[in-house]
This record gives C-alpha cells, structure tokens and sequence, in this order.
C-alpha cells in the first residue's frame, strides 16, 4: 500500500513539474485602455504565432483598473505588465514596479521626461502621448463667418463662442458648446483635464512642479472658463449633472455644437465629421500672455513591470514590450491601429501617427507655442476630484455657490494632501 | 432512516460546512486580521494595530453616511412592509385575476439593483427636468425619495409573497370562529391574522431591514452618493474609503470600516428578531 501512495505522490510531483516545465515563460498584460482592446489581442496573436510565447491581453472595464489589477495582482498567475497613471498612481503599486532603467524601453524613449522615477529607479514608462483642447468644428465656424485662427485668447474664445451661441437658431445647432456633462463617463474632461489650467499656471508662476497646497491664484479664470462653458452650451447648466460623455460626442458629430473640450484619444468617436472639418484650439483661460499657449500635452499611462512575476516572466515581458516598439507590426499597430503618439525613437517616418488632431499639435508645437504639461498627475487624490466635480456640478445647477469649488479646490487640495502624505 | 443519518451524518453536513467556511468564516476571519493592517494587496500587509478603527471613528463622511443609512433603513422598513402587507390582504381574497397580479408585483424583483438603479435615474431625472427642480445628484433629498421609491418597488413583491404564504396558513377554523362570534373585519385581522402571521412579519422585517442597511448596487446606480457624498449609504462610503484613495492605509481604513459596519448589522438584526419573535404565538 505504502509503495503505491509513494509512487503516486512521485508520478504527481513529476506531472507538477512537467506542467510547469512547459508553461514556461509568459506574458500577462492588464490593459487600461479598453478603446484600444481589439488592436492589443490582435498584437498578442500575432507575437504568440511568431515566438510561440502565450501573450494574454485582459482589458479592465473603464474607471476599473484599480480593483482589476488589485485581484490581479494577487492570483498566482498575475500580471506581468500593467499601468499607473503617474505618480499618485504609483504611491499604491511603487513596491510593484521592476526596475526598468537599462531597458530597451528605456533606450528607445525620446526624452527621459517620459519615464516615472523614484530616485534614480525608473518605475514606469510612458508609451503613448496625448493631447487634448478644445476640438472645434471649422465648418461650422466658418459658416458663423469665423475662422480658428480668429481665436488667441480668452476673450476672443469668449467673444465668438458667445455671439455663436446667440444666433444659434439661425445657424441650425443647439449651442456653441457640446454639453459639459458631469456624469462619471465626462465629468473627468472637467474636474481632472480643465482643472489643470489654472493649476499649471499656478505652478509655473511659482516656479514649482506639485504642491502640498495649491493656492488658486488662477481660479478666477477657472471660473471663467467653466462659466462660458455652462452658459453657452447645448443645453440648461442645470441639466448638466445627468448628461453623459456619449451625449457630447452625439450633440458634437450631429453638428449640433461647434466647440468640444476632448483629447487626441477621441478622434475615432468624431472621425465621421471628417478630418478637414476639424481642428483643436487651445484652451484660453484668460491668462496674461496666453496668445502663445498651446495645446496640453502629456501621458497618463505608463507601462509597469510587474517586481514579483518570476524572473523568465518578467524577462519575456520585456522582450515583448522591445518587440512592441520595434518590430513592423507593433509599431505598425501602435501608431496606425491604435493611433497613438508613442515616446519611443523607432516610430519616425511611416510610424509616426496618422491622428489628424495630433497633427494640429504638432503644428502648434512648430509654430513656437508653448504646450502645456499635464500636472493633474499631481492631484493628491481621486476623492479630491470627485470634490470638485461635486462642487462644479452644483454651481453649474444653480444648489451650489462658486465658494463651494474654492473650498473643494484649495481646502480639498490640502486635507487630501496631508491625508495621503 | 435515523441510524442512517448517525452514520454517514459527514456526508450530509460536510459540504455545506464547507462551503460555509470557504465562502464566509475564512474571508470574515481573514477580513478581520487585514482591519487591523495598511496593505496594497492582501498577501504584503503590515500591522498597524487600532489606528484604523480610530480613523474610522474620526472619518465625518463615515458618521453622516451613517445616519443616511438610519433614516432610509427606517423609511423603507416601515413601507415596503406596509404596503407589501395590504397588497397580500387584497390579493388572498380570492379577486379575478390575483396570479396575474402577483407575477406583475412580483417581477421588479427579478431585475438586478445596477439596472434599476440606472433605469430609475432616467425615470427620476425626467420627471424632475419637466417639474423644473434639481436633478437627482444635485440634491440629496431627492436622492433620498428616490431610493425609498426604487427599494419599494423592487421589494414590495417580494415581500408581498412572504405575507401572502403567511395569510394563507391561518387556519381557516380560527377565521370561521372569529365571524360566528361576530368579529368585524377589521377585529379578525388585528386579533387573529396578525398574530398568525408574526413568524412572516419576522422574516420580512428582517429582510428588509439588512437589506436596507446594506444597500449598495441601487445607490451607487441612481445617485452614486451625489451631491458630495450627502446621499451616500454605508456600503458605498466603505466601497469609496477603499478604491477611491491611493495609498495604503486607505485599504486598511475601508477593512476597519466594513467590520464595524458588521457588527452594525449583527446587532441591529439580533434587536429586532428578538423583538419581532416574543410576538410569536404557538398555532
């Protein structure tokens, strides 16, 4: 009896190892980006057909990565490759994070502002650059009798939008604006992306990068801005706590407003409009010397490697991700499929992206305007921009006073700040 | 038959033991070491002892998602009861097309709390757009109503099968005694069918009452704790304390919360079981 069990303990153990002996090395990516999931499992296909590497892309549902990865993370086979979101989203996973300093990633990157340190160890690298600003609609401005080169600044944003949206029955569209929705699908174009207006010029008047408590010296124009925006839009400010990201994208490719606060990301949701009929103008806020403001510029998706996958794992990640930025089908992928701008030097010629709002960027950048960088990677935390959105949508509804997002703002900043620090 | 159960009683009980253990005592027990840690991820904790719970207690949005809970768990226990229970008195009369009605009062509760929720905010913010007042996250008493009017719908029929099962088990002699000594209608039912159908009333009070303290999906759809956290609900604040905040003692802070929130429950439900149960009479 004795023998047996000895000899089916032995036959599993060496089952156990042959499993193992043939799982090998292999790849896990946890996607943040579920626009771009089909492109990743097409990626993952072919690298597995050309290496026999098993590539595996899960793509968390959007405003989930967090608790995806978190049980993620856990299983025995956890993801090799996954995202922050800058450095606040590295405070949770920074014990995660395999070196990446002498990487291929590393090598090929354009400019070390990409890469997300702690000290002298690269936690994370940034693979796709976007930009975002006011998407206007040329046709339609044109048919107002107003070109995009006729606005430089606050006011002359002010000054057309306004006289737009007066005779907006007469132009046949509902508003200058598409509407500022604050639901949880748009309220981030607001509370996060228009936030980081005044803060960088806060920042940059101080001369300083992150703060443990803002000031608001540039709220006032914040207020400007966000009030065009409610005022001169598609519909009453007081309906704008239920209208969805998928409501703007509708009011904007039916023509029905000219002006769309968006990033290059949302070229494929507003494509059908037509590349010649659309360009993207800074967002002008009210700032001395704003004439020479370009668009904002900056990433929020770095690629992590996971510390504790088995060394071969992590091996094979890296050897993915260098394959990713090199080979002809993955920067044909990254570029052309997915449209992304990407950081790394081997996407030039052919590779660079085809995105016509990214083209508008690069047009600005060129003509000697200044991008803005995105600081909202600084704000100390989700509640806070779930405290100002609050706040927003409630002066935007009338139940709220400006006060209200002062107090969200500034007092916010810092209770989130010292909470976290 | 019984000296079968003595011997193979393992078989009998096992799986559900441990399924019961797997599914409940290991993540409670489990739950209840990480309360007392600041962790990312459950298998790289560190000890930090009572300083979550202290924070718990310092945490204002914790005390006012508190007494939001209270009042709509009081609200909502008393009307989906008493509404549940004057629906099952109309449809155990033997009426024309009671099952037909049943299935209608009962089907809400098929849906789950995510799409009633979503459905009821289209509802809610219509008929608020058109009235001209705020919408529904813009002001937390509307929030409020609205969540009492969407539990009550999606109970209500529930709670209607319950009471109906309870009425149909009084037995009829004691219903035929009552008229033959001239009781009115409205003396039956206070004198004989309530007390008969105390054991229902238990479990549709209980029922309720957790299900209302622990109400999750249908807040987080309708109101999402809009206007600025004043029509969060327990469950949601703990479920916000732990993924929407970086950092560590975050997690560790959200764990501390949900067994105090526990224990909440447990006495709450023990209170009112043994009040409801001295009100039960033998048959």
């Amino acid at each position: 009896m004795k023998k047996i069990v000895a000899l089916v303990l032995a036959l599993t153990l060496c089952m156990a190892l042959a499993v193992t002996a043939c799982a090998d090395a292999s790849v896990y990516y946890l996607n943040f980006k579920p626009e771009q999931d089909t492109q990743w499992q097409e990626l993952a296909k072919v690298y597995t057909e050309q290496t026999g590497v098993p590539v595996t892309v899960v793509t968390a549902a959007s405003g989930e990565y967090e608790t995806t990865l978190m049980s993620e993370i856990e299983k025995s086979d956890a993801p090799t490759l996954f995202q922050v979101n800058g450095p606040v989203g590295l405070a949770n996973w920074t014990d995660y994070c395999y070196d990446l300093s002498g990487t291929a990633l590393m090598e090929h990157l354009t400019n070390e502002s990409f890469a997300l340190k702690e000290g002298d160890v690269v936690k994370g690298i940034a693979y796709v650059v976007e930009t975002y600003g006011i998407i206007a609609n040329t046709k339609l401005l044109e048919k107002a009798g107003y070109t995009a080169a006729d606005i430089t600044n606050f006011e002359s944003l002010k000054k057309v939008a306004e006289d737009i949206q007066a005779r907006k029955d007469e132009l046949g569209i509902d508003g200058a604006f598409t509407s500022a929705g604050m639901d949880g699908s748009s309220d981030w174009r607001f509370k996060t992306h228009l936030a980081n207006m005044p803060i960088y010029y806060e920042y940059k008047a101080d001369g300083i990068t992150s703060t443990g408590a803002i000031k608001g010296t540039y709220l006032d124009n914040y207020k400007a801005i966000w009030d065009l925006y409610i005022n001169n839009a598609t519909c009453e400010p007081a309906l704008l706590a239920s209208k969805t990201g998928n409501d703007a994208v509708a009011e904007f490719v039916g023509e029905k407003a000219v002006f769309y606060q968006n990033g290059t990301w949302a070229w494929n949701d507003i494509s059908a409009l037509g590349a010649e009929n659309l360009t993207m103008i800074p967002i002008y806020i009210g700032v001395e010397g704003e004439e020479n403001q370009g668009l904002c510029t900056g990433t929020e998706n770095y690629w992590c490697v996971n510390a504790e996958a088995d060394q071969e794992d992590i091996d094979a990640t890296l050897a993915f991700l260098e394959w990713v930025i090199t080979s002809d089908e993955g920067r044909k992928s990254m570029s052309q499929d997915m449209g992304f701008v990407v950081p790394f030097d081997t996407f030039t010629g052919e590779y660079a992206s085809t995105n016509p709002l990214v083209a508008v960027d690069t047009e600005m950048t060129a003509a000697g305007k200044t991008p803005i960088s995105w600081n909202f990677t600084t704000m100390p935390s989700e509640e806070w921009k779930n405290g100002v959105g609050s706040a927003l949508t409630a002066y935007a509804a009338g139940t709220g006073d400006w006060d209200g997002v002062v107090t969200a703002f500034v007092d916010g900043w810092k209770t989130e700040y010292d909470l976290t620090h | 038959m019984e000296k079968a159960i003595r011997k193979y009683w393992p078989a009998f009980l096992l799986p559900t033991l441990a399924a019961f253990i797997i599914g409940f005592i290991w993540p409670f027990v489990w739950g209840l070491y990480l309360s007392f840690h600041k962790f990312t991820t459950v298998s790289k904790t560190t000890f930090v002892g009572l300083s979550n719970y202290v924070k718990v207690f310092e945490d204002p949005t914790f005390v006012s998602a508190f007494w939001f809970t209270a009042k709509f768990t009081v609200v909502s226990t008393i009307l989906i009861n008493i509404i549940a229970f004057l629906l099952a008195l109309a449809l155990t009369r033997g009426l024309r097309g009671t099952n037909v009605y049943r299935t209608v009062f009962f089907l809400p509760n098929l849906i789950g709390g995510i799409v009633l929720g979503y459905i009821w905010q289209i509802l809610l913010n219509g008929i608020l757009t058109n009235l001209g007042l705020p919408l529904l996250a813009l002001d937390a008493r509307y929030g409020f109503w609205g969540l009492i009017i969407l539990m009550c719908w999606q109970q209500i029929g529930y709670m209607m099968i319950i009471y109906i099962a309870g009425l149909q088990n009084v037995p009829g002699d004691l219903l035929e005694a009552a008229s033959i000594d001239g009781a009115t209608s409205l003396q039956t039912l206070i004198k004989v069918k309530l007390p008969m159908v105390m054991p229902s009333i238990t479990i549709c009070t209980f029922l309720t009452l957790t299900n209302s303290f622990k109400l999750f999906d249908q807040n987080l759809a309708l109101t999402g704790g809009e206007p600025a956290k004043a029509s969060q609900m327990l469950a949601l604040n703990i479920y916000d304390t732990f993924y929407a905040r970086s950092g560590p003692q975050w997690k560790g802070i959200g764990q501390a919360k949900s067994v105090v929130f526990c224990l909440l429950v447990i006495v709450i439900a023990l209170v009112q079981l043994h009040f409801t149960r001295r009100k039960e009479v033998q048959q």
